[in-house]
């Protein structure tokens, strides 16, 4: 298979995405490298067909956003941003991923083998995330629906205002948001559990499921009501 | 009704408490929440109806008003997009939501935007197929709530509109409450039916103007540069907002003034936040001229605009096209006491307006669902009172009328393009307008604020 390779020492970021805004155009013709990405914003976003693409370093904004389809692997750390609004396929950071990872993914599965910054999964609608450090806080601030795995900690008011969306977490958490409550783990939960980790790869196996803690709405803030207005 | 006693002299009501007031306060202590309610700014504060144009007589040679042509297309999104905006008219169809408003509102929308060569634009609910369907140009709003955004959708929009804030409610989020939420709204914006949906007010992955730099080029990259960039302020402090707005590469700037309507947002917001469209309008004509932008960045202004004069002087102050939202909704039976049959009979809807505790000219029970003429509901039966073709008709009607007014006045002024009429055509009638627009007071050459007048 021939592997196709942009540097972006001698490409822009306008002629990559442009390229991979195309189908795929034969199987095994699939694979892309980005070499130099050195932190460039809005890298590899709006795909929208099967390609295999390799970022060889750190990258800025909103990298792999609004991902359909791609399997996006950043050998680096991202930052703001990173796989918002994601619609299907894979985004896996190697790094670090700074605020607001997975902001309103609909669906495919984001892996930051690091640490996620402030509000990662904000208003996530339907997508898997799978943490392999610790969220900062307001993580899954009104997750509509989906899942995420924390294996670390959690900073302050996790799953603050959730609705629908569930939330594993391995670690401790400094406090849950407005509406969250822990819940009892059930084994369907367990298997999500398992499921997820055996798909965010083999750095992940070695995690127990029944380490984890389920946190879900209380569903307390789901009509407009006087008694709760502490909590508006 | 007892006999009024003569003995008993007439009594004065207090000015700080009068019946509003009052109503206020003795439903807030019922309730113990702040009212939610649709419809817009019910107080007087100053507006267009404070400007005049000046016809033209013998410093200015008029056009003939039934026979000689006045141009009104309007181009929008110039600066960076490959594919601009062309529209036959400069009135547009603001952004409301599919859940707030019916299929059947959205896809007469699309008809009658298309009918008349402008646009319609998509809401806080997704874009809807029957809406893509009929508008053959469509603005698809990024909004802060992300329900039902889509990179599909945006690829078939025409153009695209970051929704910052909007003129009723700066600064604030939205409410959709749980009884307008069925079955198909609640899986467009990935929710359980029947529960209230809280629209954010800040955008989840961006924090602030340098942020929305990036985003907004992370849209162009998507759409590979094709599609105009919109950026939706709800009028505030619209100078500083404006120029930032600018500074992040917006192709288009759409600001709407507190007159601005709303589904649903808290009575507190609607009268209390933002300022003026009048107000805005000035402020941001200023801040793109200060940033020699004004002929770069389009500026389309909304909140209140009702009719053709209203175009005609907003245009006259700096701003290339307006877009309207609750005026078109008026015109397909909000706040009318009948609704219209498919064959064309009027039924009588005054008995579902008292049961909301309203009549027909003072509904604001959008929020509720129960619209009694079938434009802010998702009730199967209230919807079927309105007919997408009928509706459509109506909306066509109104916004060809408005049309009309704004080339006969444009005429009158001496132009034969709208896009010609300028704060020379203007007078105001009161010193707060005339303050607010920048433009003399009527009869004389002072200008309130400008030291040399004009």
């Amino acid at each position: 298979m021939e592997r196709l390779t942009f540097d972006l020492h001698a490409s822009s970021v306008r002629e990559i995405n442009q390229f991979l805004h195309q189908a795929v155009p034969e199987p095994g013709a699939d694979l892309v490298t980005i070499e130099h990405p050195d932190g460039a914003h809005n890298l590899a976003v709006g795909l929208n067909a099967p390609w295999q693409v390799r970022i060889g370093g750190h990258v800025g904004y909103y990298a792999a956003g609004m991902n359909q389809e791609a399997t996006i692997t950043i050998a680096g750390n991202a930052g703001t941003g990173l796989a918002e609004n994601m619609m299907s396929g894979r985004v896996h950071v190697r790094g670090f991923a700074s605020n607001s990872a997975g902001a309103s993914a609909h669906g495919g599965l984001l892996v930051i083998d690091g640490d996620a910054g402030l509000r990662c999964g904000i208003s996530l609608k339907g997508a898997d995330i799978v943490v392999g450090g610790s969220v900062g806080s307001f993580s899954a601030f009104m997750a509509q629906a989906g899942r995420m795995v924390i294996c670390g900690n959690a900073g302050d008011a996790l799953g603050d205002s959730l609705y629908e969306a569930v939330i594993y977490l391995r670690g401790k958490v400094a406090s849950l948001g407005a509406d969250a409550q822990e819940e009892k783990m059930q084994e369907a939960d367990y298997e999500a559990v398992e499921t997820l980790l055996r798909a965010a790869g083999s750095d992940y196996r070695h995690h127990d499921p029944r380490q984890f803690r389920r946190i879900a709405s209380a569903r307390k803030l789901y009509h407009w009501n006087a008694d709760a207005r502490h909590s508006y | 009704m007892p006999p009024i006693d003569p003995a008993i002299p007439p009594q004065e009501m207090s000015a700080s408490y009068d019946p509003a007031i009052l109503s206020y306060i003795q439903r807030a202590a019922a309730d113990g929440l702040y009212e939610i309610r649709g419809l817009g700014a019910k107080r007087k504060i100053p507006h267009f109806d404070d400007l005049l144009l000046l016809g033209a007589s013998m410093s200015r040679y008029p056009l003939e008003g039934y026979r000689e042509k006045c141009a009104t297309q309007t181009i929008l999104g110039t600066r960076y997009a490959k594919k601009p905006i062309m529209l036959d008219m400069p009135i547009t169809i603001a952004g409301m939501s599919f859940g707030a408003l019916s299929a059947s509102v959205k896809e007469a929308l699309g008809r009658a935007a298309s009918a008349l060569g402008t646009s319609t634009t998509t809401g806080d609910g997704g874009m809807t197929e029957e809406e893509r369907a009929t508008s053959k140009i469509l603005v698809y709003q990024c909004l802060p709530s992300r329900y039902g955004f889509c990179p599909d959708d945006l690829r078939r929009a025409d153009a695209i509109e970051v929704v910052i804030g909007q003129g009723a409610k700066p600064g604030g989020g939205g409410m959709l409450l749980g009884q307008k939420i069925n079955p198909r709204v609640a899986a467009m914006r990935t929710l359980p039916a029947g529960i209230d949906q809280r629209s954010a007010c800040r955008h989840p992955d961006w924090t602030g103007p340098d942020d929305l730099t990036i985003k907004i080029q992370e849209l162009r990259e998507i759409t590979d540069w094709e599609k105009p960039i919109y950026v939706k302020i709800g009028a505030s402090r619209t100078y500083h907002d404006v120029k930032l707005a600018v500074h992040a590469g917006a192709d288009v700037i759409v600001l709407d003034g507190m007159q601005g309507g709303t589904a649903a947002t808290q009575q507190v917001f609607i009268e209390h936040v933002g300022i003026p469209t009048l107000a805005a309008l000035r402020q941001a004509v200023q801040a793109l001229e200060e940033m020699k932008m004004k002929d770069t960045v389009q500026l389309v202004i909304s909140g209140g605009i009702r009719t053709g004069a209203d175009v005609a002087k907003a245009l006259a102050m700096g701003a290339d096209a307006v877009s309207i939202g609750q005026g078109v909704l008026m015109a397909m039976g909000c706040n009318a006491s009948t609704w219209t049959t498919p064959s064309g009979e009027p039924v009588d809807a005054t008995g579902d307006y008292q049961t909301l505790g309203a009549s027909p000219g003072t509904c604001h029970h959008c929020h509720t669902g129960h619209c009694p003429v079938g434009i802010t509901t998702q009730d199967d039966v209230l919807e079927k009172r309105l007919s997408p073709s009928w509706a459509a008709h109506r909306v066509q009607n109104y916004l060809q009328t408005l049309n009309m007014e704004l080339t006969t006045l444009a005429r009158a002024c001496g132009k034969n393009n709208v896009h010609h009429l300028e704060r020379e055509d203007l007078v105001a009638l009161t010193v707060e307008a005339a303050a607010m627009a920048g433009v003399p007071l009527a009869g004389t050459d002072w200008v309130p604020g400008s030291s040399t007048g004009r």
